[in-house]
C-alpha cells in the first residue's frame, strides 16, 4: 500500500485536496462479510473508478458513501469513512443532509413516474424551495449541466418515463444536480444503454469532474479507462468478498499493475 | 405408441372440459342470479319505489329510506376504515422491522378478515352501543362496519404500497428526501389506485352486510331520514331480510325488487373499482 499512497500523493498535489476517505472498512450484511479492512483516498474533481467481479462488493462500496446500506436490515459497517475529514458515521451526522451532498445515480434508470420538471424539481422541492421562478430557473440549469436541455426543453411537462433509456439516465443525473451536492456516486450508470447513450453519458462525467468528485461502479473496463483517473480493483477470494488488491491512477493500474491478479482481471484471464 | 397417444389425447380433452365446465358453472350462477333478480324484481322498481318511504310494513310505498341509510352507512364506514388502514399499511410496508410484534400483528389481521360478521355485530352492540354510549345509532353500525372493513383496507393498502418499485423509493431517498416525503411524495401517489380500489371493494361489502347492523343500530320502518349519526337508519340489507321473513303477504316482486336495487348497488360499486385498476393499469402502461 505504501506504493499507492505514494501515487496519491501526486495525484491529490494536482487536485489540492481529497474529497472522501475511508479507513479500515469492513461492511457487513448479517455474517457474511462483503467489504473487507478496505482503505483508500478518494481526490476531489476526479473520477475514481471501482472495477472488479460481480459480487465482489463494488456496489455495497459504493453505497457506504451516502449511506444507503443504512437501508438494509442487518447491514453492519465498521472503520472510518470521512467527508471533507468529517465522519459521515458519527452520531450527529444527518443522513438527509450527506444524502444532499452525496447524490447518487443508480443503475436502472429510475426517473419518478411524473413529468421531466417535476422529476428534477423534486430535490430542491424536498428541501423546501417552492418559488416557481426559482424552481425553473433549477432545473433548466440542472438540464444544462446533464446535457439534456436541448433535447427536453419542449416536453417539460411531458412524463419522463416517456424518454429513451439514455435521457433518463441523463435526467437522473440532473435530478441529481439540482441538489446541488459535492459527490455523485454512480452504480454501472450505462450498463442498461446502447453504446450511443453511454459515450454521452461518458462525456457528461468528463465534464462534471471539473466541478464534482465522481465516483462510478463499473462492469466495463473500457469505460474505466476512458473515463476515470483513479482505479481501485475489488475482488473476491474464494470465499471472502470485497478485498481491495490494487488501488492508483488509472493509467498505472491499466499500464502496469502492480498486482498479478489486477493483470490477469484487466487481460480478461478471469472474471 | 399410437394407443397411448390417442389416451392421452382423451385425457387432454377430458381434463380441458372439465376445466371449461367448471369455469361455466361460475358464469352461470352469476347470470343466473342477476337474471332471476330483473325478471322478478324489476316489475316493482318505479320511480315511488326509489323516491318514497315504505308503509303498510313494506308492502307498500318505496324504499327511499333504506336507499338513503345504506349509502350513509358506506360513507361511514369509510370514513373510519381508509384512513386507519392505511396508516397502519404505511406503517407495516415502511416503517415496522420484521420481528415477532409485527408478525403477530399481520396474523392478526389476517383473522380479523375471518371473524363472523355476526361476533363484530356483538362487539359493536358491547363496545359502541352501550360503553360509549352511542345508542343504536347510524353512529355505532359503522365503527362496527369499518372495525370489520379494516382487514381488507389494511391488506390492500400494504399490497398496494408493497407494488411500488424500490428503484422509486431508493431515488427519493438518495436525492435527500426524508423517509416521510418519500412516502408522501412518492409512494403514496404510485399507490393511490390500488388503496381507493380496496376502499370501493370495502364499501360494497359494508352494504351488504346485514348480520352486524341487526344488533347497533339498523331498524325496520322508519321513514324518517337519519338526522344525525345518533339517529337509527333504516340498510337494504336488512329490510330486505324483514320483509321477506316477517311481513306475511308482500309481493315477491317487491321482494325482489329490494334484493334487485341492493345488488344495484353492490355490483356498481365492484364494477367502479374494476375501473379504477384498470385505468390506472393503462395509464402505468401507456406512459
Amino acid at each position: 500500500m505504501k506504493m499507492n499512497s505514494e501515487l496519491l500523493d501526486k495525484k491529490t498535489a494536482m487536485n489540492n485536496d481529497l474529497k472522501l476517505s475511508t479507513e479500515g472498512v469492513n461492511l457487513y450484511y448479517g455474517n457474511f462479510q462483503a467489504l473487507r479492512n478496505i482503505t483508500l483516498d478518494i481526490p476531489e474533481r476526479a473520477i475514481t473508478a471501482i472495477i472488479g467481479p460481480s459480487g465482489c462488493g463494488k456496489s455495497s462500496f459504493l453505497r457506504i458513501f451516502n449511506r444507503m446500506n443504512d437501508l438494509i436490515t442487518g447491514a453492519r459497517v465498521e472503520g472510518r469513512i470521512e467527508l471533507d475529514g468529517i465522519n459521515i458515521y458519527a452520531k450527529s451526522i444527518d443522513v438527509v443532509e450527506l444524502r444532499k451532498k452525496v447524490g447518487m445515480v443508480f443503475q436502472k434508470p429510475n426517473p419518478f413516474p411524473m413529468s421531466v420538471f417535476e422529476n428534477v424539481a423534486y430535490g430542491p422541492r424536498r428541501h423546501g424551495r417552492h418559488n416557481r421562478g426559482e424552481l425553473e430557473e433549477i432545473v433548466e440549469k440542472s438540464l444544462r449541466r446533464a446535457a439534456l436541455w436541448d433535447e427536453v426543453k419542449d416536453k417539460l411537462g411531458q412524463s419522463a418515463l416517456a424518454l429513451s433509456g439514455g435521457q433518463q439516465q441523463r435526467l437522473c443525473i440532473a435530478r441529481v444536480l439540482a441538489v446541488e451536492p459535492e459527490v455523485i456516486l454512480m452504480d454501472e450508470p450505462c450498463s442498461a444503454l446502447d453504446p450511443v447513450a453511454t459515450l454521452k453519458i461518458e462525456d457528461l462525467m468528463r465534464s462534471l469532474a471539473d466541478n464534482y468528485a465522481i465516483i462510478i461502479v463499473t462492469h466495463n473496463m473500457q469505460q474505466a479507462a476512458r473515463v476515470s483517473d483513479m482505479a481501485a480493483f475489488l475482488m473476491m477470494e474464494k470465499d471472502r468478498a470485497g478485498v481491495l488488491v490494487e488501488y492508483g491512477p488509472t493509467s498505472e493500474l491499466f499500464t502496469n499493475p502492480k498486482d498479478k491478479r489486477t493483470e490477469d482481471y484487466i487481460t480478461g484471464r478471469f472474471g | 405408441m399410437n394407443v397411448s397417444i390417442a389416451s392421452r389425447q382423451l385425457s387432454q380433452r377430458v381434463a380441458f372440459g372439465l376445466l371449461i365446465a367448471a369455469t361455466a358453472i361460475v358464469v352461470i350462477a352469476v347470470l343466473a342470479i342477476v337474471l332471476k333478480m330483473l325478471i322478478s324484481g324489476s316489475g316493482a322498481i318505479s320511480w315511488e319505489f326509489l323516491t318514497q318511504a315504505p308503509s303498510q310494513a313494506g308492502k307498500a310505498g318505496g324504499i327511499f329510506p333504506a336507499i338513503v341509510g345504506t349509502f350513509y352507512l358506506m360513507l361511514g364506514t369509510i370514513i373510519f376504515a381508509l384512513p386507519v388502514g392505511v396508516m397502519a399499511g404505511i406503517y407495516l410496508t415502511e416503517y415496522a422491522r420484521d420481528n415477532w410484534l409485527t408478525r403477530i400483528i399481520n396474523l392478526a389481521i389476517v383473522n380479523l378478515a375471518g371473524v363472523p360478521s355476526i361476533v363484530y355485530g356483538l362487539f359493536g352492540l358491547g363496545i359502541f352501543v352501550l360503553a360509549f354510549n352511542f345508542g343504536m345509532s347510524l353512529l355505532a353500525a359503522s365503527l362496527t362496519l369499518a372495525c370489520q372493513a379494516l382487514a381488507m383496507t389494511i391488506t390492500t393498502s400494504r399490497e398496494a404500497i408493497l407494488a411500488v418499485p424500490r428503484e422509486y423509493r431508493e431515488g427519493s431517498l438518495a436525492s435527500g428526501a426524508t423517509k416521510w416525503q418519500t412516502v408522501r411524495h412518492i409512494v403514496l401517489p404510485q399507490a393511490k389506485p390500488g388503496i381507493i380500489t380496496g376502499a370501493v371493494l370495502a364499501m360494497s361489502r359494508a352494504a351488504g352486510e346485514t348480520a352486524p347492523i341487526l344488533v347497533v343500530g339498523a331498524a325496520f320502518l322508519l321513514p324518517a331520514l337519519p338526522q344525525s349519526p345518533f339517529d337509527q337508519f333504516m340498510a337494504l340489507p336488512y329490510h330486505l331480510y324483514t320483509v321477506a321473513a316477517h311481513v306475511p303477504g308482500i309481493t315477491d316482486s317487491t321482494m325482489w325488487g329490494v334484493a334487485l336495487v341492493l345488488l344495484a348497488v353492490v355490483l356498481s360499486f365492484n364494477i367502479l373499482a374494476t375501473i379504477i385498476r384498470l385505468r390506472a393499469r393503462q395509464r402505468r402502461y401507456s406512459s
